[in-house]
C-alpha cells in the first residue's frame, strides 16, 4: 500500500514536471457550432504548417468563455470559439485575471432554419407566426394568455391544419440561444399588446419574449441534430429548428420553411435576406501570441481566401463566408492582433 | 383452533381440491416460463437487431471509393532542382497534380465553376498520398503512374447508393455533371468501392474518407492502462486491509458506508473532482490519459474494492485456519492462501469496472478529453480522446457519411468490450479453484 502510494505520488510529481514545460500545440475551447469549422481549419493547418495540429474541444461558448478568461499562462486555452459576442460580463472576467488584450475575429455567418420532411409541403411563415406558435404567452384579445394554439391554421389560415410539433435545441445550446433572440425576439416586435408592455414592464415583456412554450408543443430533442434529422423523417408533421449546415447536408430529405418568403439558402443567408441568421467568430488570447507557436499562422490560415473565402473550404461545410469588405476588414485585424476596446 | 385445523387437513386431503390447486399451481409455473422465455426472446430479438444494424453500417463505413487517376509526376512541380531532396519534394504543390490529373481526365471542362466541382469529385487528403507515395519512391518522379486516389465523401455515398440518382438535382448532394463524370470513370473502371485501411491507420479528421479510429484506440488503450495500474493495486490492497485486517468499528462501517456510496456517484461528478484536482491543483495538462485514467480510476475504485471484499469473504474461513495452523503469519496467509484464491473474483470485478471505465464520456468532458485530436497520441501526457467519445463526435458531425464511421467505431468498441471480458473470463477459469 505504502509502495503504491509512493509509486502514485512518483507519476503526479513526474506528470507536473512534464505540465510546467511549454507547450508546443494550439488549444482551442469553445462553441459547438463553431467546432466544425474550427476542427477543419485546425486539421488543414496540422497538414500543411509544419506546426502540430491544434486541440479543438467543444465545451460550448460560455463555456468556452470561462476556459479562456480563466488566466494567462499554458494551462489555459490559447482560442475560443462562440457563437455570439463576447459579452460584457465575460470581458470583466478576463479582465479580472490578467487576460487583457483579446483579438475578435468574425468568421461567417450561420442560419438557423425551421425544417420539415420533404413528403409534406413546403411552409412560408413569418416570424411573427414563429412567435405565437412557440411563445409561452400569447396576447389574444388585448390579454396575455397561455398559448392557446394547438394547431398551424389557429394562427393563420394559410398554414397547414397540423398540430404544432417542434422539435429544437435546449437551453443550453447556443443555437436555442440564437433561435430565441432571432426568431422569437424578432416575431415578438410589432404585436401591440407585447410592444405596450415594453413601456410599462421590460423585465415582463423580455420574459414573454423570451419563454418557449412547454405544454408540449415544442420538444427539445437534445443537442444532437442529426437526432432531430431522423426524427423529422420519421414524422413528417414535425417541423425541426438546428443550424444550416445540417440542412445543406440533408436537403434530399428536408426542406427549409421560407421566413418571411425567403428560403434558408447558402446566397440567401449569405445576402442577409434570410433573418434567422447570426455571426460566428473566435477570439484570440494576444498575451500568448509567441509564447505557443503558431498562433499568428493558425489565425492567417483561418482567414484565408482557402478557408474564409467564398469559395473556401469552410463554405463546403456549411459555413456562410464573409461579404468581400467585411472580409477584408476582419483579415486585417487579424494580421495585425488588433485587440477589442474595452 | 384444532377444529379449524382439521378441516383444512380434511379439505387438502380431498382429491378433487388438491387436484385443482396442482393444475393452479402447473399452470402459474408455466405462465412464468412462459413470461422468461419472451423476456429472454425480446432481449435476444434487440440484440441481434442492433448488431446487425451496427455490423451492416459499420462495414459500409469501412468501405470507401477511390477514383483511379493517371498521375503525371512532373519533375518541373515536384522537384524543380532535381535534387531528389525529400525536404523540397514534401513541399511540392500535389494539389497541382491531381488537379492536373482530373483535367487530363475530362479535357472539354473549362468552365471555373465546372472545374471546382471536377476537383471536388477527390478527397482533400489524395495529396498527401501521394506525397507519402512520391517519399517512399523518389523513382516515379518523371513518369505517369495510374494511382488510386480516395474520392470525397459525397462520391462516397453516391458510389455506395446512398445518394438517389433520381431525386431532383436541387436535393442531392451530387449534381448530374459530377453523376455524368462519375459513370464515365465507372465505365472505365476506375471508380471502385473497396475496403478501406485508413480507417485502422489514421486518426480524426473532418473530412470522413479520411477519419480513422486509431487515435481514439490509442487513446482508450492509454487511459485504460493508466486506470489498471492505479485501481487495481490500490483497489485490491484496500480489500485486503479492510477484509482480513481492520477492526470491526465505528470507523470501518463508517469508510464502508462511504465505498458503498461512492460506487453509486454519478460519474460526472468524479470529472469535476478530477478537474478540481489533477487540472488546477496538480497541474497536468488538459486532455491528457494520464488525467483521464486517474479520473477513471478514482470512478472505478469503490467497485473494485466491493467487489474484492465479495471474493475474499467467499474464500471459505477454513482455508484461512490451516494455514494458521501450520504456522503461516497473517500476511502469508493472505499472500498466499487467500488472495490466490479470491483472485478470480477480484479479477471479474475490475474488468467489470474497467468496462465500465471504458464507455464514459461524462467525466471525461470535464478535462477536456471530448476534443478534436488529429494526431495519434504516443504517450499519457499527450492530448487524445476516447472511443465513445470519438463516436458522440462523429455522430455530432453534419456529414453524411460519418453515420458508417460511427457504426464502425461502435464496432470497434464493442470488439474492445469483448476482448476484455474474454480475458475475464480466461482468468476466471485459469485461477478457479473448486471445493
Amino acid at each position: 500500500m505504502l509502495k503504491q502510494s509512493t509509486a502514485l505520488a512518483a507519476v503526479i510529481l513526474a506528470a507536473t514536471a512534464v505540465a510546467a514545460e511549454a507547450r508546443d500545440q494550439i488549444r482551442i475551447v469553445g462553441s459547438s457550432t463553431v467546432f466544425p469549422f474550427s476542427t477543419a481549419v485546425a486539421e488543414e493547418f496540422g497538414k500543411t504548417s509544419g506546426f502540430k495540429t491544434p486541440i479543438v474541444e467543444s465545451t460550448g461558448t460560455g463555456g468556452g468563455m470561462k476556459l479562456f478568461c480563466g488566466g494567462v499562462g499554458v494551462d489555459h486555452p490559447d482560442i475560443t470559439n462562440a457563437s455570439r459576442v463576447i459579452k460584457e460580463s465575460e470581458v470583466k472576467l478576463c479582465a479580472e485575471n490578467d487576460v487583457a488584450e483579446i483579438v475578435e475575429v468574425k468568421i461567417g455567418f450561420d442560419g438557423i432554419v425551421i425544417a420539415n420532411a420533404r413528403a409534406s409541403g413546403q411552409i412560408d411563415i413569418t416570424l411573427q407566426q414563429v412567435f405565437l406558435a412557440l411563445a409561452k404567452e400569447v396576447p389574444v384579445g388585448g390579454q396575455l394568455v397561455a398559448n392557446p394554439f394547438k394547431t398551424w391554421s389557429d394562427i393563420d389560415g394559410s398554414l397547414p391544419d397540423v398540430a404544432i410539433e417542434v422539435l429544437g435545441p435546449p437551453p443550453t445550446s447556443g443555437s436555442r440561444d440564437a433561435f430565441v433572440e432571432l426568431a422569437m425576439e424578432g416575431g415578438c416586435k410589432g404585436l401591440p399588446e407585447i410592444d405596450a408592455l415594453k413601456e410599462s414592464d421590460e423585465k415582463r415583456h423580455k420574459g414573454v419574449c423570451q419563454t418557449i412554450r412547454e405544454d408540449g408543443a415544442f420538444v427539445e430533442a437534445g443537442e444532437n441534430d442529426n437526432l432531430i434529422i431522423q426524427k423529422l423523417e420519421a414524422n413528417p408533421d414535425a417541423f425541426g429548428v438546428f443550424g444550416y449546415s445540417f440542412l445543406d447536408q440533408n436537403l434530399d430529405r428536408l426542406q427549409g420553411s421560407m421566413i418571411a418568403g425567403v428560403e434558408p439558402t447558402f446566397e440567401a443567408i449569405a445576402a442577409g435576406d434570410y433573418p434567422v441568421s447570426r455571426s460566428l467568430y473566435f477570439y484570440v488570447k494576444k498575451a500568448h501570441l509567441g509564447v505557443v507557436p503558431g498562433i499568428a499562422e493558425f489565425v492567417a490560415e483561418f482567414t484565408s481566401d482557402k478557408a474564409m473565402g467564398e469559395e473556401g473550404y469552410l463554405a463546403g461545410k456549411g459555413l456562410i463566408p464573409l461579404p468581400a469588405d467585411v472580409l477584408d476588414a476582419v483579415r486585417s485585424t487579424a494580421s495585425t492582433m488588433t485587440p477589442l476596446a474595452m | 383452533m384444532t377444529d379449524v385445523l382439521a378441516r383444512d387437513l380434511a379439505r387438502a386431503r380431498n382429491p378433487a381440491v388438491a387436484a385443482r390447486r396442482a393444475h393452479r399451481r402447473r399452470a402459474a409455473e408455466a405462465r412464468f416460463r412462459a413470461a422468461s422465455v419472451a423476456g429472454t426472446a425480446v432481449a435476444l430479438l434487440t440484440l441481434v437487431v442492433l448488431l446487425v444494424a451496427l455490423v451492416g453500417q459499420g462495414l459500409d463505413g469501412l468501405r470507401a471509393t477511390r477514383v483511379a487517376l493517371d498521375v503525371a509526376f512532373d519533375a518541373a512541380t515536384v522537384d524543380p532542382d532535381g535534387t531528389g531532396d525529400p525536404a523540397v519534394i514534401a513541399k511540392a504543390d500535389f494539389n497541382a497534380l491531381v488537379k492536373e490529373a482530373l483535367r487530363a481526365r475530362f479535357p472539354d471542362v473549362t468552365t471555373r465553376q465546372d472545374r471546382k466541382r471536377l476537383n471536388g469529385l477527390v478527397s482533400s487528403g489524395a495529396l498527401y498520398e501521394l506525397r507519402d507515395m512520391l517519399l517512399d519512391d523518389p523513382g516515379v518522379i518523371g513518369t505517369t503512374q495510374r494511382v488510386w486516389l480516395p474520392a470525397s465523401d459525397d462520391v462516397d455515398q453516391f458510389a455506395k447508393g446512398h445518394i438517389d440518382r433520381a431525386a431532383s438535382e436541387a436535393e442531392r448532394r451530387v449534381s448530374d455533371q459530377e453523376i455524368a463524370w462519375l459513370d464515365a470513370l465507372e465505365a472505365d473502371e476506375a471508380l471502385q468501392t473497396r475496403f478501406s485501411r485508413i480507417f485502422f491507420t489514421a486518426g480524426d479528421s473532418r473530412e470522413p474518407e479520411l477519419a480513422g479510429i486509431r487515435g481514439a484506440l490509442v487513446g482508450s488503450l492509454l487511459t485504460m492502462a493508466v486506470t489498471a495500474i492505479i485501481a487495481f493495486p490500490l483497489g485490491v490492497a484496500t480489500a485486503i486491509y479492510l477484509e482480513e485486517f481492520a477492526p470491526r468499528n465505528r470507523w470501518t462501517d463508517l469508510i464502508e458506508v462511504n465505498i458503498n456510496n461512492l460506487a453509486a456517484v454519478p460519474s460526472i461528478v468524479f470529472g469535476l473532482l478530477g478537474l478540481a484536482i489533477f487540472l488546477n491543483v496538480v497541474g497536468l495538462p488538459r486532455s491528457a490519459p494520464l488525467v483521464g485514467g486517474l479520473v477513471l480510476a478514482l470512478m472505478s475504485l469503490p467497485v473494485i474494492i466491493i467487489a474484492g471484499r465479495a471474493a475474499l469473504t467467499a474464500v471459505p474461513p477454513s482455508i484461512r485456519e490451516a494455514a494458521r495452523g501450520v504456522g503461516a503469519s497473517p500476511l502469508q496467509v493472505v499472500a498466499h492462501h487467500v488472495l490466490p484464491l479470491a483472485m478470480p473474483g477480484i479479477l471479474t470485478g475490475t474488468i467489470i469496472a474497467m468496462a465500465r471505465a471504458l464507455g464514459e464520456t461524462a467525466p471525461l468532458l470535464m478535462i477536456g478529453m471530448v476534443a478534436f485530436v488529429v494526431d495519434v497520441p504516443t504517450g499519457p501526457m499527450d492530448a487524445a480522446t476516447v472511443l465513445p467519445v470519438q463516436i458522440y463526435l462523429w455522430a455530432d458531425s453534419p456529414e453524411r457519411a460519418f453515420v458508417g464511421k460511427t457504426a464502425a467505431a461502435i464496432v470497434v468498441l464493442l470488439g474492445f468490450l469483448i476482448t476484455m471480458n474474454g480475458v475475464a473470463v480466461y482468468l476466471r477459469r485459469r485461477f478457479e479453484v473448486k471445493w
